[in-house]
């Protein structure tokens, strides 16, 4: 029989490691020390976990012998998955409730509550491509109080930096929309697709960094915003309340996300301060993850479902007649790009700014076509799906 | 609503929020088997027993003190009580009493002239045993050395840990010489840190007892049943697994009474329950 000697060691001070330990490996085991507590708490210990103790011998050295519990709180208990994705088996296709927030590679017990996780689908949500976004993302998270140039010049005309306020303004508002469509379907997502959770969360991390810095831009220089129109946030509407994950990542990330990337590349090329133009570089490091992680787990779902492009080119029809009775893009919105992206009220300056707003557009348009190519769509669906795409641009 | 069937109804003291989960658990694992089953709660033991008395109740989930009481005063009514079940852990349960490490009292005895900290003045565990086993040595509790209750929840029985960890505050405090506990507070009080390591040492240990059990009145005919599928109820179960681990037990056991003997002698000693017992003739 197995003696486990306890010297001088309580059970009430790591004694019951000992037991326990001994306990693991045999189902009986002899148990010796000269704690003078020993014979009150060993028979206690015993008897609070359902171990069976017999010969119980006082003195100045306590003996017992201890046999195991036959209750077992791990019968029934499974591994959920496995911690590396690439392992065998490591992503459940639908993954039960019942696995809960267990770490993806735990032993559950068995009888832990369900919870309520209803984007539980391997299919529908999962990326391999995951966990190297994610690892990206956090390497390229930047600080906005250093990253920035906040100090530089401005020596741009007051109507240029109105218009600039105007276009952050614009800006927050739709990175708003940006940062609640993912936390919304983050809160939904079984945790058991781990990196796709991570992702989800340095997501909504991006837009929330971006709201401070675009909002601390407009401020800069101004006490008031600029304005927010209706039809911008009907738009916006449409994407919030998309109860359909595949179809808002597709219409937020793909489509919207897709085309906010060049508006931040044009803002990048022709802002007239170098602040304008760091803040949006660095939004666009980040929405450039964004897209590619829609694309990313969109183009495996397709390819699982080819059916689920049908369903895709229906939303953005949806969209286009839901929105159809609003006006689009506010003008307060594209009068500002132009103004931006002249710098002056020269006339020659007006034209050359209203020329890359128009090409700005196409340039929207393209990538949109290039993205829904990539995701199966024939050259004719993906030009027709893109001219439907919402006018306010996400 | 309309109901199905009569349930077979158990009384339980209410002494902690979780009373409410255990016994609704249990309700449904009973009705999971077929079993209508409902359960009323009491803010204290007495109120309990008086209405099993009544014949309010199939069963009641008694302490060790209410057992006596049902008992007794069953007896009084010419009615015999049965203990059917009790858990694992309610079987042969010791109580120690702790002094400080350097305290030079080397047995119950020295304890005359002193002070004891127990627990709520109706507790089985943390103050009747334990001052029986002084009583035995000869010395008179509350005469002989001093008694300082800690009255937390009277009526339910020292079901309530609260009593004897404010004893052993006590204490550690040093407003009294000893302390007295269940045994499995003793460790437990340690791992929490209300007994600073290495403070303490254990003057004395009581004899065995039991403790909770389930209470019939002479034979109700769903009582076997009940008890039957008590008995069923395995830790293995992941339904049933939570309600045992709160309710602290692996398995149910039938009950037997010969563990309520040092109870039955401290009440008889203290005269406990004597004035109950004569409202109940």
């Amino acid at each position: 029989m197995t003696l486990v000697d306890l010297e001088d060691l309580a059970l009430g001070e790591g004694g019951h490691l000992l037991v326990a330990r001994g306990l693991a490996t045999s189902p009986v085991i002899a148990v010796r020390g000269r704690d003078p507590a020993l014979a009150a708490d060993l028979p206690a210990w015993c008897r609070s976990l359902g171990h069976g103790l017999a010969d119980l011998q006082r003195g100045a050295i306590v003996t017992a012998t201890i046999t195991r519990t036959t209750a077992d709180r791990w019968v029934g208990a499974e591994r959920a998955g496995a911690a590396d994705p690439r392992a065998p088996g490591a992503i459940a296709a639908t993954p039960p409730a019942r696995w809960g927030l267990a770490a993806r590679g735990a032993l559950v017990e068995a009888g832990a509550p369900a919870f309520d996780f209803p984007l539980a689908d391997r299919d529908a949500v999962w990326t391999d491509d995951a966990a190297r976004l994610y690892a990206a993302a956090a390497a390229a998270q930047w600080d906005p109080a250093t990253a920035i140039p906040w100090d530089a010049r401005i020596t741009h005309p007051p109507e240029v930096e109105d218009a600039v306020v105007q276009v952050m303004t614009y800006l927050v508002e739709n990175e708003t929309a940006a940062l609640l469509v993912p936390a919304r379907f983050l809160a939904q997502l079984h945790p058991h697709f781990r990196e796709v959770m991570q992702l989800l969360a340095i997501q909504v991390a991006d837009e929330a960094r971006h709201i401070e810095v675009f909002t601390r831009r407009a401020r800069l220089h101004r006490d008031a915003l600029g304005t927010s129109a209706a039809a911008g946030q009907a738009s916006l509407h449409t994407l919030v309340v998309e109860p359909d994950f595949a179809t808002a990542a597709f219409l937020l990330s793909v489509l919207g996300e897709g085309s906010f990337l060049a508006l931040l590349h044009f803002l990048r090329d022709h802002a007239p301060d170098p602040i304008t133009r760091a803040v949006a570089r660095l939004s666009a490091q980040d929405e450039a993850r964004h897209v590619a992680f829609g694309l990313a787990h969109l183009a495996r779902h397709v390819g699982i479902d080819p059916s689920l492009r049908g369903r895709l080119a229906t939303a953005v029809e949806r969209r286009h007649a839901a929105l159809a009775h609003t006006t689009g893009l506010n003008a307060d919105v594209f009068d500002a790009l132009v103004l931006l992206a002249a710098g002056s009220w020269a006339p020659a300056d007006l034209r050359r700014g209203h020329a890359a707003v128009v090409a700005l557009a196409a340039e929207m348009d393209s990538g949109r076509q290039a993205r829904l190519a990539r995701l199966g769509f024939d050259a004719s669906e993906a030009a027709a799906l893109s001219s439907l795409h919402t006018r306010n641009f996400m | 609503m309309p109901r199905p069937a009569k349930p077979f109804v158990l009384g339980a003291v209410a002494y902690d929020a979780k009373v409410v989960t255990i016994w609704d658990g249990f309700r449904a694992f009973f009705e999971r088997a077929g079993f209508p089953f409902d359960y009323v709660l009491y803010s204290n033991y007495e109120a309990q027993v008086e209405a099993h008395l009544r014949g309010e109740l199939d069963v009641a989930w008694n302490s060790p003190l209410a057992w006596l009481e049902t008992e007794r005063a069953a007896r009084q009514q010419g009615k015999q009580a049965h203990a059917i079940a009790m858990r694992d852990t309610d079987r042969d349960l010791t109580s120690v009493i702790l002094v400080a490490v350097d305290d030079p009292a080397q047995t119950l005895a020295d304890l005359r002239d002193r002070s004891i900290g127990v627990g709520a003045s109706d507790s089985p565990q943390a103050t009747l045993i334990p001052l029986e086993a002084i009583a035995a040595t000869g010395l008179h509790p509350g005469e002989d050395l001093r008694v300082v209750r800690h009255d937390v929840l009277v009526g339910k029985h020292g079901d309530h840990i609260g009593g004897e960890r404010d004893a052993l505050r006590a204490l550690v405090r040093g407003t009294v010489d000893a302390a007295a506990i269940i045994d499995v507070n003793h460790l437990a009080f340690q791992r929490e840190g209300t007994i600073p390591l290495g403070s303490m040492r254990i003057l004395a240990q009581t004899g065995t007892y039991d403790h909770c059990n389930m209470t019939v009145l002479g034979a109700p005919p769903d009582a076997p049943r009940f008890a039957e599928l008590l008995f069923a109820m395995s830790y293995d179960d992941p339904q049933v697994r939570p309600l045992l681990d709160l309710e602290g037990l692996h398995q149910w056991l039938p009950g037997r009474t010969e563990g309520y003997a040092l109870l039955a002698q401290a009440i008889d000693r203290f005269g406990t329950i004597a004035d109950w017992l004569a409202t109940q003739a």
